[in-house]
């Protein structure tokens, strides 16, 4: 049976009616994972044996079974920590590494009864655009498998694109859901900072990193968010704001929403057929009856020279810990401590972890620091005033998400500057602090899959949802993947 | 001033790292060109603007991550030595510093 088109909610009242077991659909999801991973080597770990006892005990527990998640298969990005599974960060410096702990979204998760089917592959460090900074080899966009699902957690959305899970765990520092999403015809939010407790997210740049989710429809989003947002002691930078009711909140009317047009960034760079397609969407919110306002971002085009000194800086600092003394990876034969940690680092890091320590070493090294990291962090302060700003005359700024649709495996590989312009209209929303969510609108003349984004004020989740969800409505992206468990199983 | 390779040596072994010949030669030009375009940060007078550190929003700045000073159950030695590559009597065994 095929459970790929099916919603969280519909996947949930058909299990609690007991038309469906538990076991049947994490069976038949861990299937077509173990199946279509010879293709888009989107799983690193896929744990069949947790995976099924966990349904059983669902089926068998009537309280498990009516809890809100209930034998509802997930995937986690291999940069989140489950307890009993490995995360690797797409990394050869963890080697065996098998956290002791799992993370507080992961904990809520489970409590909620969803069902992790397995660990996901990402760039390495979640350092990338493409996936193909994995240790472990990239991973293939289900619409074309010659092209990139985007990164840094293209594992996650190439699962839920293919029709394996219906909702996964990413996560962003600069767009790193919402970016794989747009490539894979899928919506991927980024939260608010400070919404999901980074508490078990192996940290890269902890001003900007947030736990994302991925889904096939706006309302699946916003169901597993219900479950993940919230205080955590855990996480000091976690705020004390309360977690709405996310489902109840959708299919509102959007009548007089105000849905704001950056028109500025909508010029070079942009591809025409994507341009066309997201321009079309401004259209399609005035026939819903929003209201469109320009507004102006002007320190937008800032954002990929302010990201890549803070993030870089920032995980200069967070990857100084892999250093082969208390887990993972150790280089044999060292002769003393310095050349120990120096193989250690040298073997176990791939080449863009490298370059952004290195990058992120300089820009905080003596003499520098006011000239670099200073300077970013108040060009960054304007970013964040223009939003603000724009935010007192509408409820969600529309962009697009990506310059341009997949791009070719190895394409961009030799150019680190143009793989990380592929971040353009993402990485405001980290910088910002601000959520985010990318919803599919189109397909190109090639057949890709097209996104637009929609960023909302601090905390402003449920309208965004509700915008986005209302465009889905009237909207929905029907199109599947070549690489999809509908055709997989014929 | 442009980076040199020689600037590149020197930072890489601030962080621990051990870069061959070639990726030297590899990653001058590349991090040469990516701090050239974050250079592009000058054009902007930011003499009169607050740097963004502290919490992202007004909430989060608002909450506080007090608790009480009393002790809370831990990992624990064995855990917390568990994934270490090389253990010895509930220590990290780490090869001679000097």
């Amino acid at each position: 049976m095929d459970f790929s088109e099916y919603s969280i909610e519909t996947l949930r009242s058909r299990l609690s009616n007991g038309e469906a077991r538990a076991r049947f659909v994490v069976e038949s999801s861990l299937d077509s994972a173990e199946k279509l991973n010879e293709t888009l080597n989107a799983f690193l770990q896929i744990d069949r044996a947790g995976a099924l006892a966990r349904a059983d005990e669902i089926d068998s527990s009537k309280n498990l079974r009516n809890a809100p998640l209930a034998g509802v298969p997930v995937a986690i990005k291999d940069n989140i920590c489950v307890r009993g599974l490995q995360a690797s960060c797409g990394s050869r410096i963890l080697g065996p590494y098998h956290p002791p702990y799992s993370a507080t979204a992961i904990e809520r998760l489970q409590k909620a009864g969803a069902v992790i089917i397995g660990k996901t592959n990402c760039d390495e460090f979640a350092m990338g655009s493409s996936n193909e900074n994995s240790a472990f080899g990239a991973v293939k966009n289900p619409w074309d498998t010659a092209r990139v699902p985007g990164g840094s957690s293209g594992g996650s959305a190439a699962a839920v694109a293919a029709g394996i899970v219906p909702a996964a765990l990413g996560s962003e520092t600069g767009g790193s859901v919402r970016q794989p999403a747009s490539l894979c015809g899928i919506v991927g939010f980024k939260p608010t900072y400070g919404r999901i407790s980074r508490y078990g997210l192996v940290a890269f740049a902890s001003s900007l990193d947030q736990i994302g989710i991925f889904g096939r429809k706006v309302s699946d989003i916003a169901s597993v968010l219900g479950i993940v947002a919230g205080r955590d002691t855990h996480d000091a930078t976690t705020a004390d704001v309360p977690v709405p009711d996310y489902v109840g909140e959708l299919a509102g009317d959007i009548k007089g929403a105000r849905i704001g047009f950056p028109r500025e960034l909508f010029g070079e760079g942009l591809d025409d057929e994507v341009r066309a397609a997201v321009l079309k969407t401004i259209e399609a919110y005035r026939e819903l009856g929003a209201e469109i306002v320009e507004v102006e971002l002007p320190h937008a085009k800032y954002c990929i020279a302010v990201y890549y000194i803070i993030a870089t800086a920032e995980a200069s600092s967070n990857l100084a810990r892999y250093d082969g003394v208390r887990y993972g990876f150790r280089a044999e034969e060292a002769k003393d401590l310095k050349h120990m940690y120096r193989a250690t680092r040298d073997e176990g890091f791939g080449a863009e972890v490298k370059r952004r320590i290195m990058l992120g070493t300089y820009v905080l090294s003596s003499g520098y620091y006011d000239a670099y990291y200073r300077k970013a962090q108040q060009v960054r302060t304007l970013i964040k005033h223009d939003f603000l700003r724009a935010f007192e005359t509408c409820d969600a700024v529309l962009t697009p998400t990506t310059p341009t649709t997949a791009f070719l495996i190895g394409e961009k590989t030799d150019d680190p500057l143009a793989m990380y312009l592929n971040d353009i209209y993402t990485c405001t929303a980290n910088l910002a602090g601000i959520p985010g969510i990318n919803v599919p609108c189109a397909l190109s003349s090639e057949g890709l899959p097209i996104g637009f984004q929609l960023l909302g004020a601090h905390w402003s989740e449920p309208t965004l949802f509700r915008l986005a969800d209302a465009y889905e409505r009237a909207h929905p992206f029907e199109a599947r993947p070549r690489v999809h468990v509908a055709s997989a199983s014929e | 001033m442009p980076i040199t390779e020689s600037d590149i040596r020197k930072i890489a072994q601030l962080a621990h790292l051990e870069i061959t010949e070639e990726e030297l030669r590899a990653y001058t030009p590349q991090i040469a060109e990516i701090v050239t375009y974050v250079e592009q940060l000058n054009a902007l007078d930011t003499s009169a603007v607050e740097p963004s550190t502290g919490g992202l929003t007004p909430e989060g700045e608002r909450t506080t991550a007090d608790r009480a000073d009393e002790a809370q159950p831990s990992l624990g030695q064995e855990l917390a030595l568990d994934q270490a590559p090389d253990p010895a009597s509930g220590h990290f065994r780490v090869p001679k510093v000097l």
